[in-house]
């Protein structure tokens, strides 16, 4: 089966790249699942967790990532993730994740735990 | 030691304590061009995947939009000026005003209002000296810029440009200029209109999709499904690429502000040294002039003296 070619990249490095069969994103409209062959797209993401499931040189498995806001490109095979900021959720910190929602929450500070929940939620589907 | 001779000794240790500094002003800018370098090129890929799907929803669709359509009678530009808070870079600073000067007549000379936007001191102090309006200015991060100072300056000129032209803060045009780094020894003034999108870009785009198509056959452009609609899409997509066209600017800025930086001293290191050079010369000329004195005068003295003696021996 073809695979998808997903780079995955924040404003200041690439975050991830490789080969996948499945990438599930959450775009402004809801959830969206882009295997081989879709049609071209290009859509607006949500802050929130993306999965990706990995296949051929890169090997089986699951790469999850939050990705704070975005977009999402597929063309010819090759899609791309685009945010400002993005995590593969193997770098957060769960704990501080965590600490950092709690802060948040007592201090009413909404950006910041719209941040933070990102990450948990991209924790929690790692 | 003759006077002389001690005001070249003083002249060549203050050269001497000059040359160290340079030579290490040299030394740090010269690692600072690796590390913003790599920079630039870590910025790379989010500038080339955003400038992707721009170049996607400009082909791929028909909506009007500030982001490529241009105003029928555009009669306000905005002009973004990119300079070092620092001088000791040469020309650097001075080539990128004059080639802010040179976009600012063309544009009056089109017609067009230029509302000024600059980065670093050093262009902020020759607008005031000058008297010229500024709407906005930043300094304090033009050697080392972070993404969140690219957001900061972006924000009011995104808000311009989408403003109502006929509004107080509305501009039709958005215009950058920056220092570009092409290498080491290059580093060239550009200014670039990052909005409405160029035509030459778009000229190079369509000329890169005609031969495309050569290559691959009359092919139709795929279409591209938008999520949620073109518009909305357009409407997130406009402030993150003068994000990241900024920070893109600001990075090859900071860079090419290095390596002036690095040639200037490196060069001032030179002259100094040569200067270290002639100034030995004329001290050991005046220490042999010193020394050649002071024979003369004790052969002179023992002379006198020995006239003398010889004359009470008579």
């Amino acid at each position: 089966m073809a695979e998808l070619h997903v780079e995955l990249v924040a404003a200041d490095r690439k975050v991830w790249s490789g080969e996948a069969s499945l990438v599930v994103a959450r775009t402004t409209s809801g959830d969206i699942g882009v295997m081989p062959g879709h049609q071209p797209l290009l859509g607006v993401l949500e802050p929130g967790a993306v999965v990706i499931r990995t296949a051929g040189e890169t090997g089986e498995g699951t790469v999850s990532a939050a990705v704070h806001g975005g977009f999402i490109t597929f063309s010819e095979d090759k899609l791309s993730l685009v945010a400002e900021i993005a995590e593969l959720s193997e770098d957060i910190d769960t704990d501080r994740a965590q600490r950092a929602l709690d802060r948040a929450k007592s201090e009413a500070d909404e950006a910041a735990e719209r941040r933070a929940e990102v990450r948990m939620r991209a924790v929690a589907v790692r | 030691m003759g006077a002389q001779t001690r005001v070249y000794k003083r002249r060549i240790k203050s050269v001497t304590a000059t040359k160290k500094i340079t030579r290490a002003m040299e030394m740090i800018a010269a690692s600072r061009i690796i590390k913003a370098q790599r920079r630039v090129a870590a910025s790379e890929p989010y500038a080339s995947e955003l400038t992707n799907a721009v170049r996607a929803v400009a082909t791929g669709s028909n909506v009007k939009h500030a982001l490529t359509t241009e105003a029928e009678r555009p009669s306000r530009a905005a002009v973004l000026l990119i300079v070092s808070d620092r001088g000791l870079a040469g020309g650097y600073n001075s080539n990128a005003i004059k080639a802010a000067d040179r976009l600012t007549n063309r544009l009056i000379g089109e017609g067009k209002d230029v509302v000024n936007y600059i980065v670093g001191t050093r262009g902020v102090t020759y607008y005031r000296f000058r008297e010229r309006a500024i709407r906005e200015s930043w300094s304090g991060f033009t050697d080392n810029p972070s993404y969140a100072d690219a957001k900061a300056v972006a924000a009011p000129l995104i808000e311009a440009i989408t403003a109502d032209t006929g509004a107080e803060n509305g501009v039709d045009e958005l215009h950058i200029v920056y220092t570009e780094f092409i290498s080491m020894m290059t580093q060239t003034p550009v200014d670039d209109r990052m909005l409405p999108l160029t035509l030459k870009s778009t000229a190079e785009e369509s000329a890169g999709v005609i031969q495309d198509n050569i290559k691959r056959g009359p092919e139709v452009r795929p279409l591209f499904d938008f999520e949620p609609s073109a518009e909305q899409v357009l409407d997130a997509l406009l402030p993150r690429y003068v994000e990241s066209r900024v920070y893109n600017a600001l990075l090859q800025a900071a860079a090419s502000k290095h390596a002036a930086t690095r040639r200037a001293m490196k060069s001032a290191t030179d002259n100094a040294e040569d200067l270290i050079k002639s100034l030995t010369r004329l001290a050991n000329a005046a220490r042999q002039a010193d020394i050649t004195q002071e024979i003369s005068e004790i052969v002179g003295g023992a002379s006198a003296l020995a006239d003398a003696s010889a004359g009470s021996d008579r």
